[in-house]
């Protein structure tokens, strides 16, 4: 009669747990603001190093002498705090945590909004700010809320030309932005075991846009699979009929389209045959969402002998899946077709850096937020699948892959 | 320090204001505090910042979405805002307002206008305004130690100090 939350958090829905944090992690963004606030609080020492993390992924490699300072600042002090350290190139941390380190049953806590991400695996993962970063570091433990929760069955197979993402898209228009606020989602339904870990990654990771705390997915085949190519063991969870949800829905992929979220709302989305025609000035393939090595090689499948007609930004979400890239020719396409390749890291998707948009300007992305300014001040982004980010590279303006395919 | 009680002129926006929104990623990279404070709600409205100090910020649903960057709340903090009031709240926002200790409320329905004094009070969960009062969502004893102390710097020093 328990949901996956409350069986992993030990709590019914409603109430407070303190819970000891499996794995803990943050980026050169929060990491450094979370050493000032460690600091500040004067403990004396990390709690459980062995279980913390510092990936480098935000402005990665730094763009100014000030970036470039921080990272120093914050390089040093996991060195000597004994915390796993990622360097520049090693991927967003989001990606490089589902390389083979959370377990089904985790606590995760990442100090990122996008590490609900990591509950494709069955973990409890979420996001939080800095100083609660900083407060694990120092105790090893946390308070969270058992979330209510909401489950999402997902029935049929996609067509050809649909992704995920178009799943992921949908399913934030119909919560709408804060329709699972302070709620967990979970992944279940006739389809679910046949979806592959990119496909629950992506899924998981835009749960936040619906203002959800985390994605779940209950452990299984695709699981222990995915897990063991990197040595990892791990058990099967099995939902329970009886659990209560405090809302319901059921997506069957068979009638999902190609979807865009229009700007600057992720929850504002409309079928790409109804914008086909768009002009734009740049496409960016990359992120959590959809830098995998999966997502690249489908937009060089549509890329394979033809050329962008915009400035086309890829960027690996991590430095496996660049290389697997670079070893099956996946690159190789991509370059000929054009591309501009950034180094593994979030690329342009905060606004920092490689390849923001200029004012007035329109770029397709596939990425997971749209919001105004975010890629660049005075700038406006669609959001797609590769796919559809692909098709329409080669246009210059919005295309349905399904055309192209 | 952090009083868990106050009044102020409220200063009224709208909802579902993302934290790209709030301090804008291209100020990120600093730790001088100042700078968010100033540049708070540049995209938003660049007349925005000059009116916090000492406001009560009145939002509208699903404050603060988006990224989870800390400096959002900072920015309100330094700017000098005594309280945030919404009806609901981006949950990485609302954890990070406790952490910094500043006073939030969870106020359904609340009818308010830029400049109309509120009174709001954390321990017992009310906001007056205009002759009304409302009742808002309670903060559990964990939250309200956190955010008495002045949020979990102040929270964490007691502690490791006892």
């Amino acid at each position: 009669m328990e949901t996956l939350s409350e069986k992993i958090l030990g709590a019914q829905a409603g109430n407070f747990s303190d819970k000891r944090v499996d794995k803990a992690f943050c980026h050169d963004g929060t990491g450094i603001q979370a050493k000032m606030i460690y600091d500040e609080m004067g403990a004396p020492g990390i709690a459980n190093p062995e279980t913390c993390y510092v990936i480098y992924d935000h402005i990665s490699p730094a763009n100014t002498s000030q970036t470039a300072d921080l990272h120093k600042e914050l390089r040093e002090f996991a060195s000597r705090s004994g915390m796993h350290f990622s360097e520049i190139g090693g991927g967003i941390c989001h990606q490089y945590m589902a390389e083979g380190r959370i377990l089904p049953g985790e606590v995760v806590i990442g100090a990122d909004s996008h590490s609900c991400t990591l509950g494709a695996f069955g973990a409890l993962a979420t996001g939080v700010g800095a100083s609660d970063m900083a407060g694990i570091w120092v105790s090893g433990e946390t308070w969270l809320r058992v979330p209510e929760s909401i489950a999402i069955y997902i029935s049929g197979s996609l067509a050809k030309g649909v992704e995920y993402k178009d799943l992921a898209l949908a399913y934030v228009a119909e919560l709408g932005m804060d329709g699972a606020t302070y709620h967990a989602l979970e992944f279940l339904g006739d389809s679910a075991s046949e979806i592959p870990m990119e496909g629950r990654l992506t899924l998981s990771n835009m749960v936040v846009e619906a203002g959800a705390k985390t994605g779940l997915w209950y452990a299984d085949d695709v699981t222990r699979e995915y897990l063991g190519r990197y040595g990892k063991s791990s058990s099967r969870q099995e939902p329970d009929d009886e659990a209560v949800y405090s809302e319901e829905l059921w997506i069957d992929l068979q009638g999902l389209e190609p979807l865009l979220a229009v700007p600057h709302r992720v929850d504002t989305v409309k079928p790409v045959s109804e914008l086909v025609g768009t002009s734009l000035d740049q496409v960016f393939i990359g992120t959590c969402t959809n830098g995998r090595y999966e997502d690249l090689a489908r937009a060089a499948s549509i890329l394979d002998g033809k050329q962008v007609a915009v400035r086309t930004v890829v960027v690996p979400a991590s430095r496996a899946d660049y290389l697997r890239a670079v070893n099956s020719g996946v690159l190789a396409t991509l370059v000929g077709a054009g591309c501009v390749i950034g180094p593994p890291g979030c690329g342009p998707c905060l606004g920092a850096h490689m390849g923001v948009l200029g004012d007035g300007e329109v770029g397709l992305s596939t990425a997971n937020r749209n919001f105004r300014n975010r890629m660049g001040v005075g700038g406006s982004y669609y959001l797609s699948s590769p796919s559809t980010a692909a098709a329409s590279a080669i246009t210059g303006e919005i295309s349905d892959p399904r055309e192209v395919l | 320090m952090t009083l868990l009680a106050g009044t102020g002129p409220a200063v009224c926006i709208g909802a579902d204001i993302d934290t790209d929104m709030v301090i804008a990623g291209r100020y990120l990279r600093t730790k001088d505090r100042g700078v968010w404070a100033e540049h708070a709600f540049e995209d938003l409205d660049p007349t925005l910042a000059t009116r916090l100090r000492g406001c009560v910020l009145v939002t509208g649903k699903n404050m603060g979405c988006g990224s989870s960057r800390e400096q959002a709340v900072m920015a309100l903090r330094e700017a000098g805002v005594l309280a945030v009031i919404a009806p609901s709240f981006a949950r990485i926002f609302f954890r990070n307002c406790i952490n910094v200790g500043l006073p939030v409320l969870e106020c359904e329905d609340l009818a308010c206008h830029d400049g109309e004094m509120i009174t709001y009070d954390c321990t017992i969960g009310t906001v007056n305004v205009g002759g009304n009062s409302y009742i808002c969502r309670s903060l559990s004893p964990r939250m309200q130690e956190i955010l008495v102390s002045g949020g979990l710097v102040e929270y964490w020093k007691g502690r490791l100090s006892r």
